[in-house]
């Protein structure tokens, strides 16, 4: 087993388990930075697959400008998520 | 947003901005290009936003600049395109390449990528002009939707 191929095994591990987190997370704030963390490991594996094109515009457009319109959005209306 | 984030966003500001210029700058020669340049360049400035009060920070950015921006960097690339037709051949000919003197006009060396800036005829200005065109447009969202947040009055923090 190379190094390349167990860092990609540990990468779609957490995008997995950080894709149940924004699922699961009630407090709507948390869950955008869940999703920013989701975006920088999708960078990642687009780095490591060789296409570091990709990889620079998932991490400025995924990470940063998306997340920053969630925070705005969630500062504008409520923080907790409601259980009907 | 508490002080902490503002002193991290205000350390990290130049740096990203730098960092998105130089993307922009090498879009002939490195992975990357105008539209992810502009990309990490309207990064820098979402940065900004977020942290700071709509109050603060309305005056330092204006939605004039940006509006501006957007449609400099547009008008720029049309430009360039209709120079080709203007010198007898078709849309977006590169008739900059490879004339000695001119801005970006020398010849690319063979084989391994030397890294020579001053090579690439008008790709490089084109990749310039999306730059600038991506960092207006993409900041102009962000803007509005800050806007808004600020017209609805829910937050205090930034209604006050």
């Amino acid at each position: 087993m190379t190094i390349a191929f167990a860092i990609q095994i540990i990468i779609l591990t957490g995008l997995v388990l950080i894709g149940l987190l924004v699922f699961y997370l009630k407090d709507l704030l948390h869950a955008a930075i869940a999703f920013a963390a989701f975006s920088f490991l999708m960078s990642v594996e687009f780095y490591i697959l060789q296409a570091p094109d990709v990889a620079i515009a998932e991490a400025g457009i995924g990470a940063g400008i998306t997340t920053a319109i969630l925070i705005q959005a969630v500062r504008s209306t409520t923080r907790k998520e409601f259980d009907n | 947003m508490s002080k902490i984030v503002r002193a991290a966003a205000d350390f990290l500001y130049p740096f990203v901005m730098i960092f998105g210029f130089y993307i922009v700058l090498h879009g002939h020669l490195t992975p990357g290009g105008g539209f992810q340049g502009g990309a990490v360049i309207a990064t820098g400035i979402a940065l900004m936003f977020a942290a700071h009060r709509y109050r603060e920070i309305s005056l330092i950015f204006k939605k004039a600049i940006f509006n501006v921006c957007e449609t400099f960097g547009l008008l720029m690339f049309i430009t360039f395109g209709f120079a080709g037709i203007f010198f007898g051949k078709s849309f977006l000919y590169n008739w900059m390449v490879n004339i000695p003197g001119m801005l970006f006009g020398e010849a690319v060396a063979y084989g391994q990528n030397a890294g020579n800036l001053n090579t690439g005829g008008i790709i490089p200005l084109l990749n310039i002009a999306v730059g600038v065109e991506v960092l207006g447009a993409l900041s102009l969202i962000i803007y509005y939707m800050l806007t808004y947040v600020v017209k609805m009055g829910v937050n205090k923090e930034d209604a006050s």
